[in-house]
């Protein structure tokens, strides 16, 4: 019984399958990371049941209304896209205390002490059927914008450093400080289709 | 008295290529990991709208796209111009979504269904109407967490 010997496999056109393999997943995939605004819807509705009246105080509340012809009122005033992060930034913080904006209260908070806080306020976001998706993004932008700003701005005054930059503990605690509040309202239909 | 050699003399060594596939290898599988395959293929054309506050999606496997708009340019002579859904592969109606978002529920394995994000892929001319009707339906099917699809400013493809 003489054993023959096994000849070694020639594994030098594994090159190239591998080459194959990388080019073809290289052609498939999709290097973008997929990235949007992230929201939370409300919880529906028991059937049958009526939106409920919350009582909020009116000043608590800025209603910010997109028409059908991408137009942006919020509050009394219709505002260009430029100016709503501005207003937001002045509804959020109410810097003068102003009787028309919201009701602020001294909170005291871990690390960063006393801050005055618009604890209940609420950004009320309406729009029309009619509305363009892109103008509604831009306004939903434009919020998210004004509360990172005023976030960074207290995580610069409060840590030295930016909201980003900051330790889990800390960006927890400044976001308590400024809690995201947007309501997305039930859907109505304003004027002008 | 030179000893230089002129005419070569010593041969260089050929180098040796064993290690060539490892190495492809190496870079295939880190592109395996890093990117993501494509999901499916449009029906619906989708230039997203573009954001400047994004945030990215994170875990891939908990993700669930709905894509809406007209319908691609060569789909347009059999489904018409009105925007569109479209779920996985095919058209679809809002009023299927309820029914999509729950049978998606039960393939997410090894982490908590809830944490389920949908994201919404629109196109930026949409209108919101459908958009509402949208995410009516997304909350009367309790996917909660939902995520607007847009490309960073100035960087559109």
């Amino acid at each position: 019984m003489a054993k023959r010997k096994v000849p070694g496999i020639n594994a030098s056109s594994m090159a190239d399958i591998s080459f194959l393999l990388l080019i073809f997943f290289l052609v498939t995939t999709s290097m973008n990371v997929n990235s949007g605004l992230s929201r939370r819807l409300p919880p529906p509705l028991p059937p049958g049941q009526k939106q409920p009246d919350v009582e909020v105080n009116r000043r608590n509340v800025l209603v910010i209304l997109i028409n059908s012809q991408n137009q942006i009122l919020a509050g009394n005033n219709v505002v260009a896209i430029q100016e709503l992060k501005q207003t937001v930034k002045d509804f959020i913080t109410n810097p003068t205390n102003d009787p028309t904006l919201p009701v602020i209260t001294p909170v005291k908070f871990p690390e960063i002490g006393v801050v005055n806080v618009a604890k209940d306020h609420v950004i009320s976001l309406q729009n029309d059927r009619g509305t363009d998706y892109q103008a509604y993004i831009e306004v939903q932008n434009e919020l998210v914008a004004a509360y990172n700003e005023l976030r960074d701005e207290l995580a610069l005054n409060k840590f030295g450093a930016h909201y980003n930059a900051c330790t889990q503990q800390q960006q927890d605690i400044i976001s308590d400080v400024y809690p995201m509040k947007i309501s997305e309202a039930e859907p109505k239909n304003y004027g002008g289709q | 008295m030179s000893r230089f050699r002129k005419d070569g003399g010593r041969e260089l060594p050929e180098i040796s290529t064993a290690s060539l596939p490892d190495i492809i290898f190496m870079l295939l599988f880190f592109f395996m990991a890093t990117t993501s395959m494509k999901e499916v293929t449009y029906m619906v054309s989708i230039r997203v709208p573009e954001a400047t506050e994004l945030t990215k999606l994170e875990k891939k496997s908990l993700v669930r796209y709905v894509y809406v708009g007209q319908p691609r340019q060569d789909l347009i002579a059999k489904y018409g111009s009105e925007t569109r859904l479209q779920l996985d592969d095919a058209f679809a109606d809002v009023s299927q979504l309820e029914e999509y978002v729950t049978q998606e529920r039960g393939t997410i394995t090894g982490d908590d269904p809830n944490q389920m994000v949908i994201s919404i892929k629109a196109d930026r001319d949409t209108k919101m109407g459908i958009i509402t009707d949208i995410k009516q339906a997304l909350r009367r099917a309790y996917a909660l967490k939902i995520n607007y699809s847009a490309s960073e400013r100035g960087k559109s493809y």
